[in-house]
């Protein structure tokens, strides 16, 4: 089987999410990946070192510099005539472009896949990660997203992939990019992460979850995540989100503090190789799957652990 | 301008979904259900953009069972105009839904369609961006913000690094993430008022689209269950935990 890996990337460098979509797709069969965007070469030539990646197509056009749905989906359904299956990291923008090609393909799309069961048989989760599905495609070829926790990262380096030139249609003129505001961070991204302190409700505010947490995952070199209800109270912004509608992490220590653990945060932190707890309510439904649990108050407990580490 | 709302009925956002014991699906008998959370941000937008003038009319739509009549009368209660029930009992995949939807906007003209980004029991996040390639239209997933001005529409959309702003022409697709707004509570006069909104019962056939499902569910399984761990006294001894793991 031939696949066509989507890289994401932001036209410099390519973004790690990509790496655990290269395996997965190993797994069906032979590598070929899709850098389309602008002013993109050296990610190409990045992608191209990827271990076990036959062929790169490069498109580059301004109108794939935004990853816009409506002008990428053409240009991967002109590659498919020649490819068994596309597959995709489950990110946002992996999100918002792949339904477009599997239906301008007349494909069933096989979103957030957790492994690769056979040749057309994989496993997701569904219901909030609560029911995993073992589904099989009968369509003509696949298109697929890739949890990116759930896969390891393939090499960066020991490929040695062509660089094909591709042209594509370009702009289809039904949307613009307006503009972004990307949160400039300085600590870990969250999906790839080895620490994760993550804060809730019981923060407060925004001033509170900066003195409380940020002292605490400074000290550990961790990424920071929240809640939901912290993200929608304002204390952080929207790319904290953990759970089943923000980010599914999966680091080695998870710190729960302050977040109760219903079960859509759950969704998002659940497979975390060591999860700790801090709250107050020893009944708290975070307890039942933390690893390590601390009872008592996170404004005594953190500011402490902080200093004691 | 039309809105063209489609509203899913899932398992309440409160309920734990259990796996039946032969392992075909989840056990949905006697469960609480709930329009999509999503999608009731969906119909309150559209009830918003109504308010301010930019819509003239909402319809929403449901592809499910008879019981879906129930998502619908809350979609009316809210403050749609009127909705159409696409009555099935089978299971029908995004592709499918997409199609129905394409056809029903064929009949109702839509300038703008506003959907859930994801439907919490399935979790597929597709079925949007399907549509607004069936259609060939513009699409503005996961939004955040949805502005409307003369025949284009700006949308603010939640992203992995962030937020991006996409301008859209119109007719487009929007699908709502959680904090596009706060959806409002139907008030009694208006579940009543609802009762008496018109709802138009039709099939998948009506529509000529084939729902013959791509994918076959071999097996549904709980996922491995974290068993709960130790309880610490305090703070010291989380500390000596943390460094025997080999953090800090
Ligand atoms: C469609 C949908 C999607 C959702 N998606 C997500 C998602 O992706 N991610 C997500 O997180 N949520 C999501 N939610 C929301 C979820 O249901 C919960 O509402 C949310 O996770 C609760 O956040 P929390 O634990 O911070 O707040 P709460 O549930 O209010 O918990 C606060 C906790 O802090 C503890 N506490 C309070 N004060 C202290 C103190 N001084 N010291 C120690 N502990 C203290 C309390 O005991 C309590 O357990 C979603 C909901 C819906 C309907
Ligand atoms: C009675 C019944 C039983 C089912 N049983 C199963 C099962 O056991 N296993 C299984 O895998 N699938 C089952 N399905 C199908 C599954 O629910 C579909 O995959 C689903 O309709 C589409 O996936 P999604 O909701 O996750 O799409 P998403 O793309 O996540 O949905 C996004 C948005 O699309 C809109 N939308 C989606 N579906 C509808 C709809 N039906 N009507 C109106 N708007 C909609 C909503 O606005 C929603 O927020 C069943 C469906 C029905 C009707």
């Amino acid at each position: 089987m031939k696949t066509l890996v989507w890289v994401e990337h932001d036209n410099s460098a390519m973004a790690d999410a990509t790496l655990a979509a290269v395996t997965a797709a190993g797994k069906l069969g032979e590598v070929h990946l899709l850098v389309a965007g602008s002013g993109c070469r050296a990610v190409a030539e990045q992608a191209a070192q990827i271990a076990g990646v036959g062929k790169v197509h490069l498109a580059d056009n301004a109108a794939y510099a935004n990853a816009l749905a409506e002008n990428v989906a053409p240009l991967v359904v002109d590659l498919m005539s020649h490819h068994d299956a596309f597959v995709a990291p489950a990110t946002s923008h992996g999100k918002n472009i792949t339904p477009r090609v599997a239906a301008l393909l007349d494909v069933m799309q096989i979103s957030d896949i957790l492994s690769v069961e056979g040749e057309k048989t994989f496993t997701r989760p569904t219901y909030a990660g609560n029911a995993i599905a073992t589904v099989e495609s009968t369509d003509a070829k696949l298109v697929i997203t890739v949890r990116g926790t759930a896969f390891d990262k393939a090499e960066t380096t020991g490929g040695s992939a062509t660089i094909e030139d591709v042209s594509g249609a370009g702009d289809a003129g039904l949307s613009s990019f307006v503009g972004a505001e990307i949160a400039k961070n300085e600590r870990p991204e969250l999906t790839s992460a080895k620490i994760i302190v993550s804060g809730g409700r019981a923060l407060k505010d925004s001033e509170t979850f900066q003195q409380v947490i940020m002292p605490l995952a400074d000290k550990l070199g961790a990424g920071v995540g929240a809640s939901r209800a912290a993200v929608d109270a304002g204390y952080v912004p929207n790319d904290y989100q953990v759970g089943q509608t923000g980010k599914i992490v999966a680091p080695e220590v998870y710190i729960a503090i302050g977040i109760s653990g219903a079960i859509q945060h759950l969704a998002g932190m659940k497979d975390s190789k060591t999860i700790i707890a801090i709250n107050k309510d020893e009944d708290a439904p975070i307890f039942q799957v933390a690893d390590i649990g601390l009872v008592g108050d996170l404004f005594k407990i953190v500011p402490e652990l902080t200093e004691k580490l | 301008m039309k809105a063209l709302v489609p509203v899913k009925r899932v398992i309440d956002y409160n309920v734990k979904p259990r796996v039946k014991a032969d392992g075909t699906g989840v056990d949905l008998a006697n469960v609480k259900m709930s329009m999509n959370p999503f999608d009731e941000i969906a119909v309150e937008e559209a009830i918003r953009l109504k308010e301010s003038g930019a819509v003239t009319e909402i319809i929403a739509i449901s592809v499910g069972p008879a019981k879906a009549q129930e998502t619908l009368r809350t979609a009316l209660a809210m403050g749609a105009d009127s909705a159409i029930l696409v009555e099935t009992d089978d299971e029908v995949e995004p592709l499918a839904v997409a199609k129905i939807l394409k056809a029903a906007a064929a009949e109702v003209q839509p300038g703008l369609i506003i959907l859930g980004k994801q439907a919490i029991d399935d979790d597929s996040n597709q079925t949007g961006q399907m549509l607004a390639a069936l259609m060939n239209l513009p699409q503005g997933t996961f939004a955040s913000k949805v502005v409307v001005e003369g025949d284009s529409v700006t949308v603010t959309r939640e992203v992995d690094g962030g937020l991006e702003t996409v301008k859209l022409s119109l007719p487009a697709i929007v699908t709502t993430d959680l904090r596009l707004n706060e959806p409002r509570y139907a008030s009694l006069p208006n579940i009543m008022k609802a009762k008496k909104k018109p709802l138009d019962v039709k099939t998948p056939a009506d529509y000529g689209v084939d729902i013959t499902p791509r994918i076959k569910t071999l097996k549904v399984a709980e996922p491995p269950v974290r068993q709960a761990g130790i309880k610490v006294a305090d703070v010291d001894e989380l500390v000596a935990k943390l460094k025997n793991m080999g953090v800090a």
